[in-house]
């Protein structure tokens, strides 16, 4: 059996962030030589002195066009101990919601640094968007090592310098790796030129680090329901059951739910899925919930542990980041999606935004596209949130705008996330 | 409460997060499809959904764009696995769009490109606001930009640059009428994920995707079969090898591979080692340019 890890990259401009990924994905044996031959081709057309990996993930004619990567690219690979979902981001600063999008379900974000440059700007925001994001793992990957003889003391101080500025965000665990993308050192294969390095490489530490979802179980109970199931057939004409996934805890046929909002408790009669009943459901199963009793249960409500229900309510505050040409503004009206419950939404305050690179916090009257801010909001139907710093899954939420039926924002619920500032 | 130590494999994983897109689907559209073709992926997906609302039936219909050009074993596998599942299956021909002139057949040409038209139709005739289509990121460079929800305008465009952001398991499917939304449960499955799930649930699929001996002549490094719809050239010399399908697309441009291949489990392991994508193996369609792909989906392709 094999686990499934979704890991999002971030660096800078000419970092070397798609050529590293091009070198997980060579040296790993997932290019295919197909692809192979057309960026060989392209880069024999160019004069180009070495085939540029980086072609490997850049999709759009734009982006090949450019040199640079504009949109998240999913990429795949696999070893015998895992397969892998890379969320490729976008390194500029105007494409910081891209960031935010690929480190909202990643396991691991790798950021890379420069090795001639060390830490820079781009660094720390990558660095507080996944602390923001909650990403329970962060690599700092020192690229372009070959540039700087793989001196030790370049490494050391890069490394120090990111420490200093990590302690400052809520991250459980930072992994630094000593790199050269472009030649392999250290992203697969062990580097003979780096040999006072003892670390694990890149794919190693990607290999071993655990992110088993026991996390997301061991919380209580939270089940959004989808879709109810009604066959109405011959054989099933009473049937109906509550399809969702289980977004935390750990559901037993006949455990007590409350159903939120209305707060009426039964037991869970049964765990259906197509391949049979199931005794216990867990974390991130799909499943369909039948309960004992014969209550208004339909899309949107959520059905929790009995015992550790979540708050209900129609105000909360959150930060939020902008993902909108039109800047947000106190007041502004929108629609709410958090779990499977649509709202309509108020912004009636908007605190101060936060400077990602210093983590200060500034009393604003707007925030603009890629900004990042506290805010309060109302919603028209409770909600039943968690913290986000508690649960990924139910204290996350995004903005829609009603108009243009466009995603306008990533917001987090609670007051207290993964910045110290 | 205490953990339950239940560990999901990372099929299982793939497998609730396509379920979850569905049902999201079947929950907030009002006209849903499937499109299926008899194709893999979309046997797979159809089997994703079965699961996503068993005990009841698919609460949508299930959408063919036929070429004209298929192959009768995969039109029957179809036709049965509709039945068995009491499902609608709309069935919209290119043939119709060519002899009423909405397209015009280049000679020889290819019919994929035409696909395009007959879908657009197909699904504003079905007034379909969600139509569900196998694709997979891992499939092709601008498929990896998209979205499990990808926005269609008016005239079924994509527009790469100007995507919605999609983050954690929050799906937007707000559109307006006219508008509608291709929706992609497989978006982060990879050929041998398909072929792992294929073997480890017993998923019939058609024979052509196992080792079976064929008439075949090669055309630009590639083995097509002796068919009505494509026929060697004077040159082209045909003979009889032990093939198998890694895409069964239009007869015209899906080539076959030299395979012993029998069985889904021998299936993965030749994924496991192969060197060639199966698009890049067996499509002279994306052949065509470095962005072939991208152009297309820009017109209302998948």
């Amino acid at each position: 059996m094999t686990g499934l890890l979704r890991f999002a990259t971030a660096g800078s401009v000419d970092d070397g962030k798609s050529t590293l990924i091009g070198r997980l994905l060579y040296d790993s044996k997932t290019v295919f030589s197909d692809q192979l031959d057309a960026v060989e081709r392209i880069a024999a057309d160019r004069g180009d002195d070495y085939t540029n990996l980086a072609l490997l993930t850049d999709g759009l004619r734009a982006e090949r066009e450019q040199g640079i990567t504009i949109d998240v690219a999913y990429r795949y690979f696999a070893t015998p101990v895992r397969s892998f979902i890379v969320a490729d981001t976008p390194g500029h600063v105007q494409y910081t919601r891209n960031m935010v999008t690929g480190a909202s379900t990643a396991d691991v974000a790798v950021v890379l640094v420069d090795a001639r440059k060390g830490v820079v700007e781009q660094t720390r925001r990558h660095a507080s968007l996944s602390a923001l994001l909650r990403v329970p793992h962060l690599v700092l990957a020192v690229n372009k090592m070959d540039l700087v003889d793989f001196d030790q003391a370049v490494f050391d101080g890069i490394v120090a310098d990111f420490r200093a500025f990590a302690g400052r965000l809520d991250v459980k665990d930072v992994t630094a790796v000593p790199v050269a993308a472009l030649q392999g050192d250290n992203v697969v294969d062990r580097s003979a030129r780096t040999p006072w390095y003892d670390g694990p490489t890149l794919l190693g530490h990607l290999e071993q680090v655990d992110v088993a979802r026991d996390d997301a179980q061991q919380r209580p109970a939270r089940f959004p329901v989808q879709y109810v199931i009604r066959p109405m057939s011959v054989d099933r004409p009473d049937y109906r059951g509550y399809a969702g996934t289980l977004a935390s805890g750990v559901l037993r046929r006949g455990d007590a739910v409350t159903v939120l909002p209305s707060g009426r408790t039964t037991t869970v009669a049964g765990l259906d899925t197509f391949d049979g009943e199931l005794d216990t459901a867990v974390a991130g199963q799909a499943v369909t919930v039948r309960l004992a009793d014969e209550l208004d249960v339909s899309r949107g409500d959520m059905l929790v542990a009995a015992e550790a229900p979540p708050a209900t309510t129609t105000s909360f505050e959150a930060t939020v980041c902008w993902m909108a040409d039109a800047p947000l503004r106190p007041g502004a009206r929108l629609l709410v999606k958090h779990t499977t419950r649509t709202a309509k939404a108020l912004v009636t305050a908007l605190h101060d935004a936060l400077d990602v690179t210093t983590l200060s916090r500034e009393p604003v009257d707007a925030l603009p596209l890629n900004g990042i801010g506290r805010v309060t909001v109302r919603t028209s139907s409770p909600l039943v949130p968690d913290d986000y710093v508690a649960d990924r899954r139910t204290g996350a939420f995004v903005l829609i705008d009603e108009a243009t039926g466009a995603t306008v924002g990533a917001g987090m619920i609670g007051s207290q996330l993964g910045v110290r500032a | 409460m205490t953990a339950a130590d239940v560990a999901l494999d990372h099929l299982d994983a793939l497998e609730a997060e396509s379920i979850h897109v569905m049902r999201e689907v079947a929950a907030e559209f009002e006209r849903p499809a499937l499109l299926f073709s008899g194709g893999k992926d979309s046997i797979v997906m159809l089997r994703l959904a079965q699961k996503a609302f068993w005990p009841a039936r698919l609460p949508f219909p299930l959408v063919h764009v036929d070429t004209g050009h298929n192959f009768d074993e995969v039109l029957a596998f179809r036709d049965r696995r509709a039945e068995e599942l009491q499902a609608r299956l709309v069935v919209a021909r290119v043939q119709d769009d060519i002899d009423a002139g909405r397209v015009v057949e280049v000679p020889g040409g290819l019919r994929n490109p035409l696909q395009t038209t007959t879908l657009l139709r197909a699904i504003e005739e079905g007034r379909y606001d969600a139509v569900f289509g196998g694709a997979r990121r891992d499939e092709e460079k601008a498929r990896a930009k998209e979205r499990f929800f990808s926005f269609r305008d008016a005239f079924g465009q994509w527009d790469p640059k100007n995507q919605r952001p999609e983050l954690w398991d929050l799906y937007n499917g707000r559109h307006a009428p006219g508008e509608h939304i291709r929706v992609f449960p497989l978006s982060n499955w990879t050929e041998l994920d398909v072929w792992r799930y294929i073997a480890r649930e017993g998923i019939e699929v058609p024979s052509l995707y196992y080792a079976h001996e064929r008439e075949v002549f090669e055309r630009d490094g590639m083995l097509l079969a002796v068919t009505p719809h494509s026929a060697p050239r004077p040159h082209e010399a045909v003979s009889t090898r032990l093939v198998r399908y890694r895409t069964v697309g239009d007869a015209s441009c899906t080539g076959a591979v030299a395979s012993p291949a029998a069985t889904a489990d021998d299936v993965v392991a030749e994924v496991s080692v192969t060197r060639l994508t199966e698009r890049g193996a067996t499509r002279a369609d994306d052949r065509t340019s470095e962005a072939a792909m991208e152009d297309r989906k820009k017109a209302g392709y998948f």
